[in-house]
């Protein structure tokens, strides 16, 4: 499993493409929490799959006035396509080119299996990593994490 | 370790001895096709651990994928306040392939309750804050797909087929003895 980068590390910055025609870069969430989830691939062959179920408790997350981003080395058009499938109401990144750069930068790259780890970063209102998880690859880390670190933040 | 924040208490719909070595909480969704292979499975561990085991239903309707999965759960819970949620998860999970409002009428009139009352009860969300409740508490437990199993309040991570889930009850059994 990679090392990925721990609380009070600046959260690397990245600009990505979020659909075919637009980029978003994590600075341009300054000022709010911030959840990056890394994930294997699109198309996991199981219901409620990782993006599935962030997707349901999205209401839960917004409590707290964050946004979740969904990221994996999948293309744009491969993220449209998973997005639209499972009627995902949140950005899927396409750490695309150069493939797996991003996941590289937060240590949560699989050079072996050319894909990222099942890796989570809450990053606060400042762009610095207040909690990060590397669940096994075969694991969905669920959302309990997550909430709490985010709850953390809010005290 | 993922373990259940919220245990299994008497608001609970439960099946078995609450006091039994194992208790068994399954968070599902009457709409997710796996949960469906996990009912005569789960009924199966009942059979088998009779006494030794305690098993609890709670909701987890993935809503966004599934539409008529909150309707569903909240037509369980209907049934429950009249006494009949076992009876009507069995037939939801029995009939899974028909889910929708006709069938949450016919399987109520067949429980011979009332579907102008359920239809009511839809309408006006009553039941919508209990099933929210149980999403809400699974959530933060670490819930991450339907169905999820928790052992004695830990996440079950492993498959869920038969024999899979008897070794790791059979072995929280074994611990809970020493």
């Amino acid at each position: 499993m990679a090392t990925i980068l721990t609380p009070k590390t600046p959260a690397p910055e990245f600009t990505l493409r979020v659909t075919p025609d637009q980029k978003l870069s994590l600075s341009e969430l300054r000022g709010k929490p911030v959840i990056l989830a890394f994930y294997p691939a699109d198309w996991s062959p199981v219901c409620g799959d990782q993006m599935a179920l962030y997707n349901e408790i999205l209401p839960e997350f917004q409590k707290y006035g964050a946004e979740i981003l969904g990221i994996s080395v999948d293309g744009v058009w491969c993220h449209e396509a998973f997005s639209k499938d499972r009627h995902l109401h949140f950005p899927l990144l396409a750490d695309f080119e150069p493939k797996g750069e991003v996941a590289r930068a937060y240590g949560a790259y699989r050079a072996a299996d050319g894909i990222s780890e099942r890796a989570l970063f809450v990053i606060d209102k400042n762009g610095v990593i207040a909690w990060s998880y590397c669940s096994p690859i075969a694991v969905n880390p669920g959302a309990d994490g997550i909430l709490e670190a985010l709850e953390d933040l809010s005290k | 370790m993922t373990m259940l924040k919220v245990p299994a208490g008497p608001e609970d719909h439960g099946q078995g001895d609450p006091n039994a070595g194992c208790t068994l909480v399954e968070y599902g969704d009457y709409e997710c096709p796996h949960c469906a292979r996990a009912h005569p499975i789960v009924k199966r561990l009942r059979k088998h651990f009779a006494k030794r085991l305690f098993f609890v239903f709670r909701n987890f309707p993935l809503g966004q994928m599934h539409p008529h999965a909150e309707s569903a759960a909240e037509t369980a819970e209907f049934a429950g306040t009249k006494g009949k949620f076992w009876e009507m998860h069995d037939l939801l999970f029995e009939n899974q392939d028909r889910l929708g409002n006709a069938l949450l009428r016919e399987l109520t009139a067949e429980l011979s309750l009332d579907p102008a009352e359920l239809l009511q009860a839809l309408e006006e969300r009553k039941y919508l804050a209990r099933v929210r409740a149980d999403f809400s508490g699974g959530v933060r437990s670490g819930v991450n797909g339907t169905p999820t199993f928790f052992i004695n309040g830990q996440r079950n991570d492993g498959s869920f087929d038969n024999q899979d889930l008897v070794e790791a009850i059979e072995r929280v059994l074994t611990a809970s003895r020493q």
